[in-house]
C-alpha cells in the first residue's frame, strides 16, 4: 500500500489533525468490529453443536453416512476459488485496473451465487432422502438405512443432528448470500467508476467480510462433514 | 491504505423537512432524543406491569382497580388469571431490561453524548445509525405485539428457561413465545449496529488534543459498554434463533425428550446475561463520575483508576455468568471458580465506590438535582453490591436462589443503580437536548419522594427472601409459612403504587419543562465538557470547527483558573502546548 496520498481531506483538516485513532479508516474498523460480533454468533452455533454432539452419549453419524461430501468439497473448492478472485479485484483496483476490478468482482458474485446454489441443491437432495432439521422422517431412506445400521447412520443423535446441521450450515449460507448482494451493490458501483486507486475502501471492506465467510465455512466444513 | 482518503466532508447542513429532521434523522442528537421518548414509553409500559404484578402479591384474589378494562383471557372479574400474571412477570422483566433500561442508557446517551463530548460532528456512521434505531423501535413494537396475539405474550419468564420456553404445550403460548425470539433477534441486530458505531467513533473521530485519558468517564464507559454489546448480543441472538426453530421447524436443540439439553439455554443466555448486566450499570457509573465531579467541584478521584476498574468489570463479566446457575447441578469445583470470580468484581466496583465518596471528600458540595440523583446512585448501588457478594457465595445462593432476595438485589442495582443514574442524567443533559432547563424545586420534590418509597418497596424485599418467598409466585397466601408475611407484601404494594404516582411529578416535569422551562445558559451547570462549548439545543453538525483538547474534563477549582472553579478543555492557557500533528485517517465519510 502507498502512502503518498495527500488529498484534498488532508489539507482541509485545518489546523490540526484529529487525534490517532486506529490507522485505519472507520469503514475498514467498522467491519473489523462487525466481523468480531459474528465470530461471536457463530460461537454460539458452534459451540451448541460441540455441546449437543459430545454431550449426546449416542452416536453421531459417520462422516459420509449421510452427507454428500465430495459434493460439498467441491463446493468447498468454489468458494475458496471466489476468495481468491476477491484479492484479485482487489489487487486491480489498487493498480487502478478499472477493467480487472469488474471482471473479478463479477467471478466473485458468480462464485458466492454458485456456492448458494448447490448448497440449495444440496438441502433439497437431503430432505428429499429424509434428513430434516427434526431428525430422519418416519419411512424415508434415510430412515430405513438408519434402521439397518443405527450406529453409522446414528439414529439415536439423528435429531440432534439435523438440528445443528441446518442451523450451522443454514446461517453461513445466509451470510454468503447477504455477501453476494452486497457485492453486487459494489460491482454495481464499479461499473460507474464509483472507485479508484486512490480511494477503493468499498472493495477493502466487502474483501474483508468474504474472506471472513470463506474462513468460517472452513471450520464448518470440517466439522460438519469431515469428523 | 491508511492514507487514502476521500474529498473533504465539509461540515454543512442544508435546512431539511420535518421528516429528514424529525423521524429520518440520521442526527446523532435527534436519534438520541428519538431512543429517549421511545424508550420513556416502554418504561411506562414496564411500570404498569409491574403495578398489576404488585397488586395481585399484595392482594391476591381481589379484584383489581381498572381491571375491567383487561378482557376475560387476562382477568376475570377484576382479578388476574395465573395465565396473564406469568406474563406480567416475564413481560415486565424482558421490557425493563432490553426495551427501558438499555436503550436508555445506551441508545439514548452514546447516541447523544459520544460525538459531543469527544469533539466531533457526528457518529462515524450516521446512516447505519438511524438503522440502528429503527431497527429498537421495530423490535419494541413486535415484542409490544406479543400482549395482542391469541395466548398472549410470553409466559416463561425474561430469562425463557428451556423447556418451558421451547415447547408450546408445555407453556400453552405458541406465538407470543415466537414474537419474544423475532423481537430479541431483531434488538440484537440493532444492538451491534449501535455498538460498532459508538467504538468507530470513539476510536477514530476524537478532537485533536483529546487523548485517551482526557476522555470523559461518561465516554470511556459507554465505550466500553459498546465492546460488550457487541460481543455479548450476538450470542443472544444465536440462541434465540435456536429457541425460534426449537418452536417452529422442529429442531430439537433445548428439548430433553429428543436428547437435547436444556442446560445449553442457561449457558448461552447467561454467557450473554452476566456482561448484559454490565451493559446495564458500566453507563450508569460513567454519568455518575461526571456528575459527582462537577457537583463536588472537584476532580474525579483517580481517574486512571476508575478507567481500570470500567475495563476489569468489564473483562470479569465474560468469566462469572456460572453464578446464575449454582442450583443447576453444577460440579462444586467449577461453581467455586465461578464463586472466586464473582467475588473478584467487587474489588474494581469498590475502588469506584472509594473513588466517588475521595471525589466528594471536602469538596464544595452543590446538591443539585443531578448531584442529589448520583448520591443516590452511589448509596443504593453500595446496597445492590453488597447483596450481589451474598448471592455470590455458593452457599448463601442456594438458600437464597430464586426467592425476592434476588428481586431484592437487582432492582437495587438496576432501580436504585441505573435508574437513578438516569434520572441525574436527564436532568443534567436535559438542557443540552431542548435548550431549557428542568425545574429545580419540583426536580428536589420528585428525587426525595422517590428516594423513600423507592427504599420502602424493595428494602423489604430482603426480608421476604430470607424468609423463603417465592421469585415468580402467583399467590403467596396459599403457602402456610408465607401467610405471616403477607402484611409486608401489602406494605411494598401500597408504597410501590406511591412510587409509581411519583413519577408522573417527573413525567409532568419534563414534558412541561419542554415548553415553560427556564431557558438554559450556555454552560448552566459551569462543566468542562466539550459539548457545553456549543449553543443549547445544539445545531445538526454541532461545530462548525471542531474545538482543541488541551486538558481532561474535571479541572475544577484549578488554580491555574482564578476567577472561575472551572476550567473547560478547549480553553487555552498559556502554559498549554498545542497536540502534536498527527498523521490521523481521513475524517469519516
Amino acid at each position: 500500500m502507498t502512502h503518498a496520498h495527500a488529498t484534498t481531506a488532508d489539507m482541509m483538516r485545518a489546523p490540526y489533525p484529529a487525534e490517532p485513532g486506529a490507522g485505519i479508516y472507520s469503514n475498514k474498523l467498522g467491519m473489523w468490529v462487525f466481523l468480531a460480533s459474528d465470530v461471536m454468533f457463530f460461537t454460539a452455533l458452534i459451540g451448541t453443536y460441540i455441546i449437543l454432539r459430545f454431550g449426546a452419549g449416542t452416536p453421531w453419524p459417520q462422516p459420509g453416512a449421510v452427507l454428500n461430501v465430495p459434493l460439498t468439497a467441491f463446493n468447498t473448492f468454489v468458494l475458496i476459488c471466489s476468495s481468491v478472485s476477491m484479492v484479485k479485484a482487489f489487487a486491480s483496483i489498487a493498480d487502478g485496473n478499472q477493467k480487472g476490478l469488474r471482471f473479478w468482482l463479477l467471478m466473485t458474485m458468480l462464485g458466492g451465487a454458485a456456492f448458494v446454489g448447490v448448497q440449495v441443491f444440496e438441502y433439497i437432495k437431503l430432505s428429499g432422502h429424509g434428513l430434516l432439521p427434526s431428525g430422519f422422517t418416519d419411512g424415508s431412506t434415510l430412515a430405513e438405512h438408519a434402521a439397518g445400521d443405527p450406529v453409522k447412520y446414528g439414529l439415536a443423535s439423528a435429531g440432534l443432528y439435523g438440528s445443528t446441521f441446518y442451523s450451522m450450515t443454514g446461517f453461513h449460507g445466509f451470510h454468503v448470500t447477504c455477501g453476494v448482494v452486497c457485492m453486487t451493490w459494489v460491482y454495481f458501483k464499479a461499473l460507474r467508476g464509483g472507485y479508484t486507486q486512490q480511494d477503493y475502501r468499498g472493495v477493502e471492506v466487502i474483501g474483508l467480510y468474504w474472506h471472513f465467510v470463506d474462513l468460517v465455512w472452513i471450520i464448518l466444513f470440517t466439522i460438519a462433514y469431515l469428523i | 491504505m491508511t492514507s487514502v482518503a476521500v474529498a473533504g466532508h465539509v461540515e454543512h447542513h442544508e435546512p431539511m423537512g420535518f421528516w429528514r429532521k424529525y423521524i429520518f434523522s440520521t442526527d446523532h442528537k435527534i436519534i438520541g432524543i428519538q431512543f429517549l421518548f421511545v424508550s420513556l414509553f416502554f418504561l411506562l409500559v414496564g411500570g404498569v406491569l409491574a403495578m398489576q404484578i404488585r397488586w395481585q402479591l399484595g392482594f391476591p384474589g381481589k379484584p383489581m382497580p381498572g381491571a375491567g378494562l383487561l378482557p376475560e383471557s387476562m382477568a376475570v372479574g377484576g382479578v388476574l388469571l395465573p395465565e396473564y400474571y406469568i406474563q406480567l412477570v416475564t413481560m415486565h422483566g424482558t421490557f425493563m431490561v432490553f426495551f427501558a433500561i438499555m436503550p436508555l442508557l445506551v441508545g439514548v446517551y452514546a447516541n447523544f453524548l459520544i460525538p459531543l463530548k469527544i469533539g466531533t460532528h457526528d457518529m462515524a456512521f450516521p446512516r447505519i445509525n438511524m438503522a440502528s434505531f429503527w431497527l429498537a423501535f421495530l423490535a419494541g413494537a413486535i415484542m409490544f405485539a406479543g400482549f395482542f396475539v391469541p395466548d398472549g405474550a410470553s409466559r416463561a419468564g425474561w430469562t425463557m428457561y428451556a423447556p418451558l420456553s421451547a415447547r408450546p404445550d408445555l407453556s400453552g403460548v405458541s406465538m407470543g413465545q415466537i414474537l419474544w425470539c423475532i423481537s430479541i433477534v431483531v434488538l440484537g441486530l440493532s444492538s451491534v449496529l449501535g455498538s460498532l458505531n459508538y467504538i468507530a467513533t470513539v476510536i477514530n473521530h476524537r478532537a485533536p488534543g483529546m487523548t485517551w485519558f482526557r476522555i470523559p468517564l461518561s465516554t470511556w464507559a459507554l465505550f466500553i459498554t459498546a465492546i460488550l454489546g457487541v460481543l455479548a448480543l450476538p450470542v443472544l441472538q444465536g440462541a434465540a434463533i435456536l429457541l425460534l426453530f426449537d418452536q417452529t421447524i422442529g429442531t430439537h436443540f433445548f428439548d430433553p425428550l429428543a436428547g437435547g439439553q436444556p442446560l445449553l439455554w442457561q449457558h448461552l443466555f447467561w454467557f450473554f446475561g452476566h456482561p448484559e448486566v454490565y451493559i446495564l450499570i458500566l453507563p450508569a457509573m460513567g454519568f455518575v463520575s461526571d456528575i459527582i465531579a462537577n457537583g463536588s467541584r472537584k476532580p474525579i478521584f483517580g481517574y486512571h483508576s476508575m478507567v481500570f476498574a470500567i475495563i476489569g468489570i468489564a473483562f470479569l463479566g465474560w468469566i462469572v455468568w456460572g453464578h446464575h446457575m449454582f442450583m443447576s447441578g453444577m460440579n462444586p469445583t467449577l461453581g467455586s471458580s465461578f464463586m472466586v470470580s464473582t467475588l473478584l468484581i467487587s474489588v474494581p466496583s469498590a475502588i469506584k465506590v472509594f473513588n466517588w465518596m475521595g471525589t466528594m471528600w471536602r469538596g464544595n458540595i452543590k446538591f443539585h438535582v443531578p448531584m442529589l440523583n448520583a448520591t443516590a446512585f452511589v448509596a443504593m448501588f453500595v446496597i445492590g453490591g453488597l447483596s450481589g457478594v451474598f448471592m455470590a457465595a455458593t452457599p448463601v445462593d442456594i438458600f437464597i436462589h430464586d426467592t425476592y432476595y434476588i428481586v431484592a438485589h437487582l432492582h437495587y442495582v438496576l432501580f436504585g443503580g441505573s435508574l437513578f443514574a438516569l434520572f441525574a442524567a436527564f436532568t443534567y443533559w436535559y438542557p443540552k437536548m431542548f435548550g431549557r432547563m428542568m425545574s429545580e424545586r419540583w426536580g428536589k420534590i420528585h428525587f426525595w419522594l422517590t428516594f423513600v418509597t423507592y427504599n420502602m418497596v424493595f428494602l423489604p424485599m430482603h426480608n421476604l427472601g430470607m424468609a423463603g418467598h417465592m421469585r415468580r409466585i402467583y399467590d403467596p397466601t396459599q403457602y402456610n409459612f408465607l401467610k405471616p408475611l403477607q402484611p409486608l407484601n401489602e406494605f411494598i404494594t401500597i408504597s410501590a403504587f406511591a412510587l409509581f404516582a411519583v413519577q408522573f411529578i417527573f413525567a409532568a416535569n419534563f414534558i412541561i419543562s419542554l415548553w415553560k422551562g427556564k431557558k438554559a445558559e450556555q454552560n448552566p451547570w459551569q462543566d468542562n465538557g466539550l459539548e457545553w462549548t456549543l449553543p443549547n439545543p445544539a445545531p445538526h453538525g454541532n461545530w462548525t470547527k471542531v474545538p482543541t483538547v488541551y486538558r481532561g474534563p474535571y479541572e475544577f477549582s484549578s488554580p491555574d483558573s482564578p476567577g472561575t472553579d472551572f476550567l473547560p478543555q478547549h480553553v487555552k492557557l498559556p502554559t498549554d502546548r498545542e497536540p502534536a500533528a498527527a498523521t490521523a485517517p481521513a475524517p469519516g465519510h
